[in-house]
């Protein structure tokens, strides 16, 4: 199947939007995404190590309703999440199983470090409790100043080291 | 009237169908944009593509504008919508540590989700790492508590904040907006580089 281009960005940005507001007249909250891996991780730990999660202050708020931390959500929509991305790359021809890259480095350093983002990424998003997509849009959308104010710090940090990682992108 | 399901206690199933749903439009939309390819996301810090501004600039503004419409109309309750509290250290560590996750990882949780779904390798290192950083926040929560709840300003908002009504600040977050995008198209051309924007 041909490779569609992507949607032109004013329009995806309505779309999402639209998704957003949708969340907040539906059930009176924002988006999220960084929240469904926290209750992917509760969780498992819930299950592994059952005494470890009961004593823990953090783990054991998430159990007191005694119920799975995944009958949740933010669990739930972070899996419609995959399916909606699926059912988008699909339509567009874009579905590949690839390790996207700049040509100048190798593929273990892409990975490498796509695993430290990761891991400096959400345990940030665990502190400031959300996401570009819990915080930083969705606290915009309803005027938070935790909202603005993760924008600006993400962003802003981003730019500022941005030039000590420039190998890996350009 | 809104919010739905706050305002007339339904099921748990319907709640959490719910939030399937808003799941698949939300991926939908972001895997639409671009934003599950990271280069395309990384171009917004080298000026070569700024997708990510576009998008989510637009998006705050139809979601912010839209709910402020609703409310005037009498079709939604804002004040039941949920404002996310302030935590002024807690926000800006977190949004440090989160942007230099960013840079290094090409993406953030929810453009990781929205590139695994269609194959990408690299997101799913990136979300295993998420994962990752999950399991050491909780594990090292109790030395970091301090830091997470100092300074606690409750769910703030920002038109109260600069004494504005909520009105006149969006008017103004629009006019930055469209001042944003104008900064955004003069980069693209200033720091063009046609030979990643066509492989992504």
């Amino acid at each position: 199947m041909k490779r569609k281009r992507y949607m032109d960005p004013y329009l995806a940005g309505i779309i999402l939007g639209l998704v957003l507001l949708a969340a907040m007249f539906f059930s009176g909250r924002g988006l999220g995404a960084s929240g469904g891996l926290k209750y992917a991780v509760v969780a498992a730990v819930g299950a592994v190590d059952n005494e470890h999660a009961m004593k823990s202050s953090y783990y054991s708020k998430y159990f007191e309703n005694g119920e799975n931390p995944l009958k949740n959500w933010l669990a739930l929509e972070v899996l419609g999440m995959f399916l909606g991305g699926f059912l988008s790359g699909a339509l567009s021809g874009r579905l590949k199983l690839k390790i996207e890259k700049s040509p100048k480095i190798s593929n273990s350093k892409r990975l490498l470090f796509a695993f430290l983002g990761g891991v400096f990424f959400v345990y940030g998003a665990q502190l400031a409790r959300g996401c570009t997509s819990g915080a930083a849009l969705s606290g915009m959308a309803v005027l938070s100043v935790a909202g603005f104010m993760t924008m600006i710090a993400i962003f802003g940090s981003a730019y500022l080291f941005a030039w000590f990682f420039r190998k890996l992108w350009i | 009237m809104g919010p739905i399901t706050l305002l007339y206690e339904l099921p748990q199933w319907m709640n959490l169908g719910i939030a399937f749903v808003i799941g698949i439009g939300f991926g939908f939309a972001l895997e639409q944009a671009g934003f599950s390819s990271s280069r395309k996301l990384a171009g917004m810090f080298y000026g070569y593509d700024t997708t990510v501004l576009k998008v989510f600039f637009t998006a705050a503004i139809v979601a912010l504008a839209g709910s402020q419409l609703l409310s005037y109309f009498g079709l939604l309750n804002l004040n039941l919508v949920y404002v996310n509290p302030y935590y002024i250290n807690a926000t800006l560590v977190g949004g440090v540590i989160m942007g230099a996750g960013f840079i290094m990882g090409g993406f953030c949780p929810g453009t990781g989700i929205s590139a695994l779904s269609i194959g990408k390798i690299d997101a799913l290192f990136f979300l295993v790492g998420g994962l990752v950083g999950a399991f050491l926040f909780a594990e090292t929560y109790p030395m970091i508590q301090t830091l997470a709840s100092a300074n606690y300003e409750g769910p703030l908002r920002i038109d109260e904040w600069l004494g504005l009504s909520p009105g006149m600040f969006t008017f103004i977050l629009i006019l930055a907006a469209v001042g944003l995008f104008w900064l955004a198209e003069l980069a693209e051309k200033r720091f063009l580089r046609p030979d990643i924007t066509s492989e992504i």
